[in-house]
């Protein structure tokens, strides 16, 4: 176990970095947006939309994320043109949307749920219709209440996305197979991608708790 | 039961030395009350040397016989070499040739997956006493393990859809996708074997089939052994092509600097070389598949560096 298979290696692993860095951003916003249509679907008042979103997150958050990003990947291409040439990194970041979309849904449910009911029902009597009353008065109320879980959700998704690596996607954990390779020196090699993951992650936790003083409720 | 064995020792060497010995050691025997088997032991004693082999007591043979078992690090997912099958049992040319050694050694062998990744620290920590597990012997792997062997040779190989006449070989890979696991050695080889063709790459080779079927790549590469083990899963849909393109001969890895242990590795694959155990083992496992078999590749016992 030496530090020259990290340092030597250094352009590696920075390609490996940027792949994963757009895996995160675009696997975070993807789940960011479903996640909300989908908490939207399971607070609303039509019934086929609330068990359609309920069957979603259930199915998709109890499914490994290995298990979905294969069945994807494999499994819809046979569907034929034009799913068939999406490329690997599409199918990469469907997955990791799709998957975290469920547990944004949930963690914004919450939040949804802490919003008082009287704010609904003040909305409602203003003659805000349930869009409205949802973009304008409850959602922008669960956010703020829901950073902390959120950014869970997110630091979840980065290392996640090494679920990436197992389909021909270059990023942090793909690129320290070939480090291994080329100095068979796995436990420095895979040290040195703890590394590079704990470089986005750590500052993603810190951004959070930021973001949470600068929303917090004062009461 | 250690102060019986100590016993029956000294009675094996009394009886070729004096008769009066043999006597007063079944006497000792009869006072330490072991039992029947005693009097069997002096009869048969002088036969009983010939079926274990003994080892310099602080060799990993010794340890490896005192444990009473070979712990051996193998693919469980390589089709004809290393495969655990839905049965739980380990079967394929690999894990017939770990068995074999042990058999030499008089124990029985232990099988644990081993994946390309945790081969050298699976031996550096003594997790396995050796990986049998395709595993192409090295430069670079020379550095931090040492390998017996090699006991088989294989090459880079294609492997194509069998409906798909447009790859022969792999002057035909301009602008194909091809496939294969990242990390490995085909991987980089073929990078320079057919600088054309656009690389994919997977985590397993299952993956590269799968997307093959799909029409997502166009061809597989990696050992020709490998690929053979992929086609003997779906002969009606994969072919082997072409001419192989690279050297890979297949060691046991073991701990660097174990030289007596390599010595009898290394003397064992010659003696079933010639005693046909070596040509039964695959036949019965990579005969399967490939009609005509490789004669065994000579051990190479280089220097360790």
């Amino acid at each position: 176990m030496q530090l020259s298979t990290i340092t030597d290696n250094l352009d590696v692993y920075l390609e490996g970095f940027v792949g994963t860095l757009e895996l995160t951003a675009l696997g975070a916003l993807g789940s960011l947006v479903l996640g909300t249509v989908l908490a939207t679907m399971r607070v609303s008042p039509v019934p086929s939309l609330r068990a359609g979103a309920t069957v979603y997150v259930e199915i998709l958050r109890n499914c490994p994320l290995p298990v979905l990003a294969v069945l994807l990947a494999f499994g819809l291409p046979k569907l034929g043109e034009p799913i068939r040439s999406f490329s690997f990194f599409t199918w990469a970041v469907l997955a990791l949307a799709l998957y975290h979309a469920a547990f944004v849904c949930e963690a914004l449910r919450s939040g949804v749920n802490s919003v008082s009911t009287g704010q609904g029902e003040a909305a409602r009597s203003l003659g805000l219709t349930f869009g409205q009353t949802m973009s304008l008065v409850v959602l922008p109320q669960a956010f703020r209440t829901v950073v902390p879980p959120l950014g869970n959700i997110l630091i979840a998704l980065t290392k996640n996305s090494a679920v990436a690596a197992t389909i021909d996607v270059t990023d942090i954990t793909n690129q320290t197979e070939f480090v291994i390779n080329d100095t068979v020196d796995p436990l420095a090699a895979l040290a040195g991608a703890a590394f590079f993951y704990l470089l986005l992650t750590l500052p993603t936790g810190l951004l959070v708790g930021k973001l949470e003083r600068r929303t917090a409720f004062s009461r | 039961m250690a102060a019986c064995t100590s016993t029956e020792r000294i009675s094996v060497i009394s009886r070729n030395r004096l008769r009066l010995g043999a006597t007063l050691a079944a006497l000792a025997l009869a006072a330490t009350a072991c039992g029947g088997d005693d009097d069997s032991d002096l009869d048969s004693g002088a036969g009983s040397g010939d079926k274990k082999p003994s080892f310099a007591a602080d060799s990993t043979m010794a340890k490896i016989v005192s444990k009473g078992t070979l712990t051996v690090g193998t693919k469980f997912d390589q089709p004809l070499y290393g495969e655990k099958a839905l049965s739980g049992d380990v079967e394929g040319f690999d894990v017939e040739i770990a068995r074999i050694i042990a058999d030499e050694l008089g124990v029985k062998a232990t099988f644990t997956e081993a994946v390309s990744k945790n081969r050298e620290p699976f031996i550096q920590n003594g997790t396995v006493d050796i990986v049998v597990a395709t595993y192409t012997i090295n430069d670079k792997r020379k550095k931090i393990v040492d390998f017996a062997g090699p006991y088989y040779k294989t090459g880079q190989s294609l492997m194509v859809r069998k409906d798909d006449d447009s790859i022969k070989s792999k002057d035909d890979l301009a602008g194909k996708k091809v496939c294969s696991v990242e990390g490995s050695t085909p991987a980089e080889r073929i990078k320079t074997e057919a600088p054309k063709a656009a690389l994919t790459l997977f985590d397993t080779y299952g993956k590269c089939a799968t997307a093959m079927e799909n029409k997502q790549v166009d061809a597989v590469t990696t050992d020709e052994a490998i690929l053979l083990g992929l086609v003997s899963k779906k002969k009606d849909a994969f072919k082997v092509v072409g001419e192989t393109f690279s050297e890979e001969p297949y060691g046991i890895g073991l701990k660097k600097g174990d030289q007596a242990f390599r010595d009898f590795i290394n003397e064992t694959l010659e003696k079933i070389y010639k005693d046909g155990r070596w040509e039964a083992a695959l036949k019965k496992t990579v005969g399967t598949v490939q009609d005509e078999l490789p004669d065994p590749p000579a051990v190479d016992r280089y220097t360790a560096a």
